[in-house]
């Protein structure tokens, strides 16, 4: 069973709808024990950074977050993927989760459109099972104006507007983070997804 | 880069959609859900439904097939028509679209777009816009689909749509729809050139060459048909194919 964090931000029915359709076993929860009780864990968002942080220390979900990352599969999206970060410059100095090196600030694009809204092509960093079996031009669907700053070392693909944007972290082990919505990346975000499910 | 986008647009009223579709092999050619999940197997980038239901009961029927879209496809999903207020924009978005198109209520209430993109974001907003030429040479702005001169020049409401805080325009010329001789290239060039936001070409297109022409010709981020593929006269992979073929960024 996959837990989707439900603390009050963002579409998370869309994400619900394509784990449903995929035939993922899933539950929205905001509930620690169900989360520790979850075989993996989705943490989506739309919104803020710091108003996010913010439900979930209210909602006592941080602490969980951090320890069963070291356990099972979390898979951070959009603004549920820049959480997954140390630092946060939206609006305002804030820390994340710290599962990912590194910091989320305002997208840099001279002469591009801000937000980075729309289809955009994945290229290749470090291996990642979340991105096997795609096609050899994998087009995802963005929407955002903030964006990670991390190592190489975590970056398992990008794209490219006004330079490299991360398109998804990883650690090496358990947590990964999609800046894209693989919920509305039609048949390649919907291998990433069945892809997570395979992880356990 | 970002890849040039190719939206299909299904005309729905009281859920059903209009104008005969006839796609091969869907088990009801008039059910918006079945001709969504159609155009996303071929490829659409996003899909609009435009809702010309005219009873408020239509509505909830609207909604319902929103719903029921989201299930399925797994692309954004637009809808417009009969958005007048910020209670109808929440309640598209919580049944499942990712964007709204407000047009004639965005001229009589440009507040609309501002409060939109204040409580949802401006990648939500979505002004839906029709345009005809004057004898003097500039673009005026209709409502009511098409039968009302606001005599309000185009280029002004652009401007004025992008600073109160619009994610995008969908841009239909009445001069060029459905006549099929292609996209109206001077207005749509004329509104790019205006704007910093994503302009949609929208009424005109006719055949295979017409979209990949209004990319190579004026800065559009996406391109709408309509009933060119509902009559099946084209596809959204064919487009794309020949948009590939001429070195355009498509999915």
């Amino acid at each position: 069973m996959i837990a989707i964090v439900d603390y009050g931000a963002g579409n998370i029915f869309s994400v619900k709808n394509a784990l449903d359709y995929l035939g993922m076993p899933n539950k929205l929860t905001e509930a620690p024990a169900e989360i520790e009780a979850a075989d993996e864990v989705i943490l989506p968002g739309v919104g803020a950074f710091p108003a996010a942080m913010k439900m979930l220390h209210q909602k006592g979900l941080v602490d969980v977050l951090k320890s069963q990352a070291q356990k099972k599969p979390l898979l951070g999206i959009c603004l549920g993927m820049q959480m997954l970060l140390e630092t946060g410059y939206e609006f305002e100095e804030c820390a994340g989760l710290g599962l990912i090196p590194g910091t989320v600030e305002r997208l840099d694009a001279p002469g591009l459109i801000i937000p980075h809204m729309g289809w955009n092509k994945l290229e290749p960093g470090v291996d990642c099972p979340l991105l096997q079996g795609l096609p050899e031009e994998a087009f995802v669907y963005f929407v955002h104006s903030f964006a990670a700053k991390c190592p190489d070392a975590n970056l398992a693909a990008w794209v490219e507007y006004g330079g490299k944007v991360p398109a998804m972290v990883y650690d090496g082990g358990n947590v990964f983070g999609a800046q894209f919505h693989p919920e509305k990346s039609g048949e390649v975000g919907l291998q990433i997804l069945r892809n997570f499910g395979g992880l356990v | 880069m970002l890849a040039k986008r190719i939206i299909p647009c299904l005309d729905v009223r009281d859920g059903r959609v209009v104008k005969g579709v006839n796609f091969e092999g869907i088990r009801e050619v008039g059910d918006p859900v079945e001709c969504a999940a159609e155009y996303n197997k071929q490829g659409a980038d996003e899909i609009v439904f435009y809702d010309i239901t005219a009873s408020h009961e239509g509505r909830g029927v609207m909604l319902d097939v929103v719903r029921e879209t989201a299930k399925r496809v797994f692309v954004p999903l637009t809808v417009g028509g009969g958005i007048k207020t910020v209670d109808d924009i929440r309640e598209t978005l919580r049944a499942g679209a990712d964007k709204v198109s407000v047009n004639s209520q965005a001229v009589q209430n440009p507040q609309l777009i501002k409060d939109g993109a204040d409580i949802f974001g401006s990648q939500c907003i979505c002004v839906g816009i029709d345009a005809k030429k004057t004898p003097a040479g500039n673009w005026t702005v209709y409502i009511n689909g098409g039968r009302i001169d606001m005599q309000l020049d185009l280029l002004d409401w652009v401007k004025q749509i992008e600073q109160l805080g619009a994610g995008e325009i969908c841009l239909n010329s009445i001069d060029t729809d459905g006549v099929k001789g292609g996209f109206d290239l001077p207005m749509l060039k004329a509104v790019v050139d205006a704007v910093s936001i994503p302009v949609i070409a929208s009424g005109g297109a006719g055949k295979l060459g017409d979209f990949a022409e209004a990319f190579e010709r004026t800065d559009c981020s996406a391109a709408l048909a309509a009933s060119l593929f509902h009559f099946h006269e084209l596809t959204v992979q064919q487009v794309k194919d020949d948009c590939r073929s001429k070195g355009i960024i498509v999915r």
